[in-house]
């Protein structure tokens, strides 16, 4: 049996659900279980945000991710308060530009990627999200496909906005490609 | 089969009222319902129908009355203190025998409360929404696809009964999304002979009303649809048993308490022990014959439940209190974790309290 957890947080605005709806539609369009649940309430406003995601071969049970196999920091606040949380064994995705101190857990595999960073300099700056959601898949073999990715990423995308499915691969593909 | 998309559960619940027919939707903004609300907003003006954002969930509730009295599918929702403003309305269709679908998609309380998951309107949906002798029929989903199915199956019921349906879900229903499919089958509308339409001079007045000033007819009224209920608690009682065959502790919990019990129930059947669940779906009907079965071989029932115990009263009501029932709970907006229904599963199987 296989399940995932994953806990995505940062600051509203960053593209936290958006990210975390990505994978979820990765998860199911590579034919798993799949759950979504998001932070609401009066902190969203320019506060944090964050939502659970759980991948799993099985029903999903409770939505609710307390202890993430996988957490995705996107700001400080969030590194500080999801840190300890984490099983151990698991990994912590840390955005090195907007977080400048190091994970202090030694009992799980951490990636710094300085996706804020990169997103300037590749002129997508609201584009960190996929950016290091990039990195995380490539860590979780959730990369193995482009087709699965771009398929993923039209369910997240509407035929609308059909001209942001590019920019969005290419954002993966650099946090994909970065060491 | 079509695909399955990601769907919010409050989004599920729209769409899939629009799938069954309903065509008018009166609310008032409420979180963590307004997603409700905001794609009615968006689809019914697309198909023809009526969305209106009345100027109080009051309001709303009475204009579901008047479409109600026409026969046609209707609905409304809200969240908890949103409800209890609705009451009255609420027992005014009751008191017509009108059918209609409310939603409530729970957040702590009392007062206005909080704005996190609770389902500690157990007591106000299952017996007293407001004054008089009535009930509603209850569905409390588990699942964003239950919140679209049970959401048909509510208009059904109300139609066939002449009564109202209510959706009882939580901020985590409404707010999760998950895979949902859409395509399932709809059953054709009923007739309904008593909607007021409109004579066409072609048959005698229809007449919905509530108020009977002869205490005679009033308890007549009572008296039959207290019938009717019986006929409902007899065919409409649905649950779901997890892990029940030999189970030695059994708990009763419902919508996201039941979910977090599950991974309990896993947890604690790796280490040997004998749990299940049973997960009543609809609330009234509430199921007391798989409880009282259950009574006769489990030395426990555990009440999960994000309120201070609500439908702990009617576990032990269905199993006569043969066996001790105690309360796994959190409040206010805060949901039990896993590890604290393990914890209550593991002191159960140490010999539990007395």
């Amino acid at each position: 049996m296989s399940t995932t957890q994953y806990l995505i947080a940062g600051f509203g605005g960053q593209g936290i659900l958006f990210s975390g709806k990505f994978l979820a539609y990765k998860g199911l369009t590579d034919g798993a279980n799949v759950s979504w649940l998001p932070s609401y309430g009066p902190e969203m406003r320019g506060g944090t945000a964050s939502c659970s995601v759980i991948i799993s071969d099985n029903a999903v049970g409770s939505p609710i991710v307390s202890n993430p196999d996988v957490l995705i920091a996107m700001n400080l606040p969030s590194l500080d308060k999801y840190e300890d949380t984490v099983v151990p064994g698991g990994m912590i995705f840390v955005d090195s530009t907007l977080i400048e101190r190091k994970v202090k857990r030694t009992d799980v595999k951490v990636f710094y990627v300085p996706s804020t960073k990169l997103a300037d300099e590749n002129k997508m700056p609201k584009l960190a999200n996929m950016i290091i959601m990039g990195k995380v898949l490539a860590e979780t073999n959730g990369f193995n496909d482009e087709e699965g990715v771009n398929n993923a990423l039209k369910k997240v995308i509407s035929a609308k906005h059909s001209d942001m499915l590019e920019i969005n691969l290419n954002a993966m593909r650099i946090g994909r490609d970065f060491k | 089969m079509a695909d399955k998309v990601l769907m919010k559960g409050n989004e599920a619940i729209a769409e899939a009222a629009i799938i069954a027919g309903c065509r008018h939707y009166f609310g008032y903004p409420i979180t963590p319902q307004t997603e409700v609300a905001a794609y009615m907003a968006k689809r019914m003006p697309k198909i023809g129908g009526t969305f209106l954002q009345a100027e109080s969930e009051i309001a709303a509730i009475n204009m579901v009355y008047g479409v109600a009295s026409t026969g046609k599918r209707v609905m409304t929702s809200s969240s908890s203190p949103g409800i209890s403003l609705k009451g009255e309305g609420i027992s005014y269709l009751a008191g017509a025998d009108l059918p209609a679908l409310i939603v409530n998609v729970q957040r702590g309380g009392p007062g206005l409360g909080g704005i996190q998951p609770s389902q500690s309107d157990y007591f106000q949906a299952t017996k007293g929404a407001a004054h008089g002798d009535f009930h509603m029929i209850v569905l409390a989903p588990n699942s964003v696809q239950e919140m679209a199915e049970l959401t048909v199956k509510g208009f059904d019921l109300a139609d066939k009964y002449r009564m109202t349906s209510m959706i009882l879900a939580d901020g985590t229903m409404g707010q999760m999304m998950e895979p949902v499919s859409l395509d399932f089958a709809v059953s054709e509308p009923i007739e309904k002979p008593w909607a007021v339409t409109g004579t066409k001079c072609e048959r005698q007045h229809n007449i919905i009303n509530s108020l009977f000033l002869k205490p005679e007819e009033l308890e007549k009224t009572n008296f039959e649809r207290y019938e009717r209920y019986k006929v409902i608690e007899e065919n409409e009682v649905m649950f779901e048993e997890y892990m029940m065959d030999d189970a030695e502790i059994c708990i009763a919990a419902f919508g996201i308490a039941a979910r977090v019990s599950k991974n309990a129930i896993d947890e604690a059947r790796k280490q040997g022990i004998k749990v299940g669940l049973i997960r009543p779906i609809t609330l009234w009907p509430f199921p007391n014959k798989v409880f009282a079965k259950a009574a006769e071989h489990v030395k426990q029932f555990i009440s999960v439940e994000l309120s201070m115990g609500q439908m702990i009263e009617d576990v032990r009501l269905a199993t006569g209190c043969k066996v001790p029932v105690t309360l796994c709970n959190r409040t206010g907006g805060m949901i039990p974790s896993p590890e604290q229904v393990l914890e209550a599963i593991v002191k159960a199987n140490n010999g539990g309290e007395k």
